[in-house]
């Protein structure tokens, strides 16, 4: 009897009812879900502004029901650090993927992280460039075959996979950093805790909130969804460890 | 009014604050330097934001960031850090966002010197990045036109939804003159469009459109703005001018020294006069309807705004140049002789 439903799962008032753009397989949405997920539970959605990057997530701003600025490729952190500065009572997240955060943008998100911004940082690793066609990304593995990695990333020519939150936890002004993965409902459930975290850096004025989820893109890696979510976690997870690296709220850290 | 003395790249600093200028970002570089250590001293006390920033690209993205969420922005810089801001301004302007950037101009190219230069002319106003892009760019002459052009930037600025560029240079960033401020200004409230949270529709600042009809039609949107402004916002000064059978074109710092080789040669009896845009773009056109036999263009910078100037004469009458580059400034009386030297009808070349 309807009476007797219980509400198990539902769209997130934060998430817009239309169709993704992403490839089929892509865990972009299920990212999007998660940030629109925290936004609800934390009730900051009128208050929430949201800094796009540059790469396969551009158009996050169709999908998330909040005020966006769309940022230059890797400059997000200074977009959202202009915008907290004049709005301080309002919560800023940034959206990025790895050629974005880890290449062309890695002087903004270390002196973001440096100055402490009160901003969230949404890091999507999916160890390629998704949107310029499947590219080496800093974040590639050894080893691992892109467009410009043809024989495989030769890490005697082009260095090995850049571990971008280890290097941030390390920095006075990062307040939560952790990194998780989005490919089993365990782990995703691990994640949206994680999100919600990183948020709550911000909100409760500690300081900047990361976390880097690991993502697939099925498309460029060349395989069909489900090998994806595998082969992420049998090549991705043991290059980019995951747990909570830093949590100021936790003692003795 | 009190009048004080002030250096130029302080004056400006202190204007904009006046001006309701309520967030500051920027990255040290020579001979700019008074505005950053001005605005880390007093805008906190204005109630306002003070960043210095790990470099220009990230000062004009901040600009970007607090200018989209409402507030009254600002940077500068000087040539190098401006090379590096002309992506940001390029997003700002496909992004239709306000904003005043002060371009206090050394010389060039590369890292060049500290100089006083106008090398950047072309980098203002034949666009300021990649795309379709102009901004308004107002060039000052003195301490004085630089506290008056600061609220005048801001409006133009949010008037057109364009970046606003400031033209100085280094002589007028160090220089001490005598000015009178004006009366500070509350800073307006956020416009409808800005990000400031989403209580009703979200509200999205972005430069894309990704369907070639769509950006043609954005495209030709800016457009019409920037031919609105051609027609509405020209702006010069003449000096000496209506009589006169020779004029000489100069902005900034390269028109103080006509001004006085102007005097010169009308103490002699040449009949010299000065024609001083004080909008670098739009150029002044409507200054060169009436036309004398000569002209003369006088820039610190190796030929660029006499392009405009011929352009706006196509070929009325015949047009010298005479530049000092480097950092080297012409005294009046090479000016002068460069004035007598064009009536006879020699083009002079530096
Ligand atoms: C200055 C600049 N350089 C290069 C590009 C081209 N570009 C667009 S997206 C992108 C990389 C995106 O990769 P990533 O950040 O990993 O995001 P993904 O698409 O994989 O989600 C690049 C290089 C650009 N837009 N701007
Ligand atoms: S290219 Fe890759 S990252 Fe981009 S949408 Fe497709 S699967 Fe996702």
């Amino acid at each position: 009897m309807i009476k007797d439903m219980v509400e198990v799962t539902s769209r997130p008032r934060s998430l817009v009812d239309v169709p993704l753009h992403y490839c089929p397989g892509c865990t972009h949405g299920t990212i999007h879900r998660l940030v629109a997920e925290a936004i609800d539970s934390l009730g900051i959605r009128e208050r929430t502004i949201g800094v796009a990057s540059v790469g396969c997530s551009v158009f996050i701003y169709n999908y998330l029901d909040v005020d966006f600025q769309q940022a230059p490729h890797g400059r997000a952190p200074a977009v959202a650090t202009g915008i907290k500065r004049v709005l301080p009572d309002r919560v800023v997240f940034t959206y990025q993927g790895d050629g974005d955060l880890a290449s062309i943008g890695t002087a903004e998100i270390l002196h973001a992280a440096a100055r402490g911004e009160r901003i969230t940082v949404i890091f999507v690793n999916n160890a390629i460039y998704g949107m310029t066609g499947g590219q080496m990304a800093p974040t590639t593995l050894s080893g691992m075959k892109t467009t410009t990695s043809p024989y495989g990333r030769d890490v005697r020519q082009a260095g090995g996979a850049l571990r971008v939150v280890e290097l941030l936890a390390g920095i006075d002004g990062v307040a939560y950093a952790a990194r998780e993965a989005v490919t089993s409902p365990a782990r995703i459930h691990r994640a949206r805790r994680a999100v919600e975290a990183a948020f709550r850096a911000q909100i409760e004025d500690r300081g900047l909130g990361i976390v880097e989820l690991l993502s697939t893109c099925p498309v460029n890696w060349k395989l069909p969804p489900v090998e994806a979510v595998a082969w992420c976690e049998a090549n991705m997870i043991p290059a980019f460890p995951l747990g909570v690296l830093k949590d100021t709220t936790r003692s003795g850290d | 009014m009190k009048r004080i003395l002030m250096k130029g790249n302080e004056a400006l600093a202190e204007a904009a604050i006046r001006a309701g200028c309520r967030a500051y970002f920027g990255y040290p570089i020579t001979p700019q330097n008074e505005v950053p250590e001005y605005m880390a001293r007093h805008m906190p006390r204005a109630g306002g934001v003070f960043v210095q920033a790990e470099s220009e690209i990230a000062a004009i993205n901040m600009v970007h960031g607090a200018s989209g969420a409402g507030v009254r922005a600002m940077a500068s810089t000087s040539g190098p850090g401006f090379s590096l801001m002309t992506e940001g301004l390029s997003y700002m302007i496909g992004s239709r966002l306000p904003g005043v950037v002060v371009n206090v101009m050394r010389g060039g190219p590369g890292l060049g010197n500290i100089a006083p230069s106008q090398g950047d002319y072309f980098q203002v106003t034949r666009g300021l990045g990649h795309g379709d892009t102009h901004g308004i760019v107002l060039a000052p002459s003195t301490v004085q036109e630089i506290v008056d052009l600061m609220p005048v930037a801001f409006e133009l600025s949010e008037r057109y939804r364009l970046p606003v560029v400031i033209a100085a240079d280094g002589i007028l960033g160090q220089m001490m003159e005598p000015v009178t401020l004006p009366e500070p200004i509350a800073p307006p409230p956020p416009p409808d469009w800005a990000t400031t949270g989403a209580v009703g529709s979200p509200r999205v600042i972005s430069s894309i459109y990704l369907a070639p009809e769509d950006l043609e039609r954005h495209v030709l949107s800016l457009m019409r703005t920037y031919q609105e402004i051609r027609e509405r916002e020209q702006r010069w000064e003449a000096y000496r001018a209506d009589d006169a059978e020779v004029l000489v074109v100069a902005y900034g710092t390269a028109a103080r020294v006509v001004r006085s080789a102007v005097d010169r040669v009308r103490a002699q009896g040449l009949a010299a006069g000065l024609i001083r845009p004080i909008t670098l773009w739009p150029f002044p056109t409507t200054a060169f309807e009436r036309s004398p036999r000569r002209w003369l263009v006088v820039e610190l910078s190796a030929g660029q705004m006499v392009e405009d100037v011929r352009l706006a004469l196509s070929g009325r009458a015949p047009v010298g140049f005479h530049g000092r580059v480097g950092g080297v400034v012409p005294s009046p009386a090479e000016v002068a002789e460069a004035i007598r030297s064009a009536v006879v009808g020699e083009v002079v070349r530096a």
